[in-house]
């Protein structure tokens, strides 16, 4: 039956949105919990957590150069500056920062997604198609928790020792060498896996960074995206090195 | 052609809502979708149903009314073109076409393919505006612009507000959308006065109706009618980041 006398207006005026403190009203900081704001701040954050993966591969890169190189480097990480510095102050002081841009980075992250799921209520019957690089947005998100966990279980691994066969008293060297066993495939397995979710990360996420940073113009983005698919190559490749290379025997 | 129509029906906002199928015949490939509609309608109507409610008006491609997301796509399958000038030629016979609306928080669905998208007005009047005096036309030579701003410029004002990339987003965004005014404005220098005031706010007024945030994916410039940039989000991200510094 025809029937428009229940068609409603959605949005009465009274009940129009209003933003509950602008931006220009609010802290300094404060500003920043804006969708943009939260994006930069995700931005900054993932910046440096990239400057560590990079420092840190090219720690790892060290094993190829042998036993003492790497057991000095890993050594040397914790005296830093002695014996003007006290034992370990330069590193903790690194693992601090990198401990708050991960909490950011992730705040953001999860505050973006939960707003992201709120946006769109009800879904499409058709599957969208995806037209661009919509995929991005799952590979970032699900990509992002497996990452979270693959940090957590490597933390308890390489750096605390705790599920290294070696336990917590061995050399960085020796526990590498136990972790990526041939009979342990698996480890070496999952270590692969988070690497190249790490690499797919990093492929979207430097050049989103960049965009959401105002750099973005449409003549570099074909530059951008070059240097940031090769960055995350070059990643994958060099945390991929040390496990297989132990595998295959070229590492003990 | 003979197509199956898979068509979003719902009586008003509270109404919950489904999908109805509808067999049409005789479609001819020379009929522009809304056309197409138009003969369902019709109908429906001599059926004494209820026609299918759905937006147009210019059926030109120039005033942002017409909607639709056709099999996944806002707008349909091809490229840079309103669903009001996508014509039937563009499918086969015996295809099944899913037409659905936009789906956002922001843009709650008045009646079936109907969607209120007064949320863009409430970002334009947050401050999508210039405080030029009016008048008669000033001389066109009095304020010189770079040609190469006056360009992207002019692209970022093509924007209909039709609201396809909010609807293509896979976060419901609204920045394509705020990014082509702030763009526009930004650009010229009529636009200068308010110019860090309005990215603030017209920011502040797109969270506040709900719409999710960007993650650079691109699928809104992709399906823009007008090839709105992808660009034009990484100025207002400039703008935005200007601002906020003071
Ligand atoms: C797959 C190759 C990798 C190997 C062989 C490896 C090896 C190591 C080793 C030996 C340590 C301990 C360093 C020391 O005690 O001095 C360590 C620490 C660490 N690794 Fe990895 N790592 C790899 C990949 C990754 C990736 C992809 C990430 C993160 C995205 C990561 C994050 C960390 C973190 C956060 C620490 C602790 C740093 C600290 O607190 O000092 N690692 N890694
Ligand atoms: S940016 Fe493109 S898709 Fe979005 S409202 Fe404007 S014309 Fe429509
Ligand atoms: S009806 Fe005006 S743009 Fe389609």
């Amino acid at each position: 039956m025809r029937d428009v006398s229940s068609v409603t207006r959605s949005t009465p005026v009274a009940t129009r949105p209003r933003p509950k403190t602008p931006s220009s009203a609010a802290g300094p900081l404060k500003r920043y919990r804006s969708s943009v704001g939260r994006k930069v701040v995700m931005a900054v954050t993932g910046a440096i957590l990239f400057l560590f993966v990079i420092t840190h591969m090219l720690g790892d890169l060290k094993a190829f150069l042998g036993r003492e190189d790497f057991n000095h480097y890993s050594y040397w990480l914790r005296s830093v500056g002695a014996p003007a510095l006290p034992h370990r102050v330069f590193l903790s002081s690194l693992e601090a920062g990198l401990v708050v841009a991960v909490i950011l980075h992730i705040w953001a992250a999860v505050s973006l997604a939960r707003q992201a799921r709120r946006a769109r209520p009800v879904r499409y019957a058709a599957r969208p198609k995806v037209h661009e690089n919509g995929y991005a947005t799952y590979v970032m998100r699900y990509g992002g928790v497996v990452i979270l966990l693959f940090v957590i279980w490597h933390l308890l691994d390489l750096t605390f020792g705790a599920v290294n066969p070696k336990g917590e008293n061995a050399t960085p060297y020796d526990k590498v060498i136990a972790d990526f066993d041939p009979a342990r495939w698996y480890i070496t397995l999952f270590y692969i896996v988070a690497v190249i979710l790490v690499g797919l990360h990093l492929r979207h996420g430097l050049f989103s960074a960049v965009q959401t940073l105002g750099w973005g113009r449409q003549g570099r983005y074909p530059a951008i995206r070059l240097v940031a698919d090769v960055t995350a190559a070059l990643v994958v490749l060099g945390f991929v090195a040390v496990p297989v290379g132990v595998t295959i025997g070229v590492l003990k | 052609m003979k197509l199956t129509l898979k068509i979003w029906r719902q009586q008003n906002t509270a109404d919950k809502g489904r999908m109805v199928s509808y067999e049409l015949d005789d479609v001819s490939p020379d009929m522009s979708f809304l056309e197409m509609l138009d003969i369902l309608n019709e109908r429906l109507i001599l059926e004494d149903e209820d026609p299918v409610a759905f937006d147009h008006d210019c059926r030109e491609g120039i005033c942002g009314m017409c909607s639709l997301v056709i099999d996944g796509t806002p707008h349909g399958p091809e490229k840079a073109t309103t669903t009001c000038q996508l014509h039937m030629r563009k499918f086969k016979d015996g295809d099944v076409i899913t037409i659905e609306p936009w789906r956002a928080r922001a843009f709650p669905v008045i009646k079936d393919l109907v969607v209120d998208r007064t949320a863009f007005d409430r970002i334009i009047q947050a401050g999508g505006y210039i405080s030029a005096p009016t008048g008669s036309a000033p001389e066109a030579a009095a304020i010189p612009v770079p040609k190469d701003d006056a360009n992207d410029a002019f692209d970022a004002a093509t924007c209909i507000g039709c609201g396809a990339c909010v609807a293509a987003c896979p976060n419901a965004s609204a920045m394509l959308f705020t990014a082509a005014k702030i763009t526009h404005l930004g650009l010229l220098p009529q636009g200068q006065p308010e110019r860090y005031d309005r990215v603030t706010a017209m920011v502040d007024q797109m969270d506040a109706e709900g719409f999710g945030g960007c993650t650079n994916t691109g699928e809104c410039t992709a399906v823009c009618p007008k090839g709105i940039p992808l660009e034009t989000i990484s100025r207002l991200n400039a703008d935005l980041l200007k601002a906020y510094r003071g």
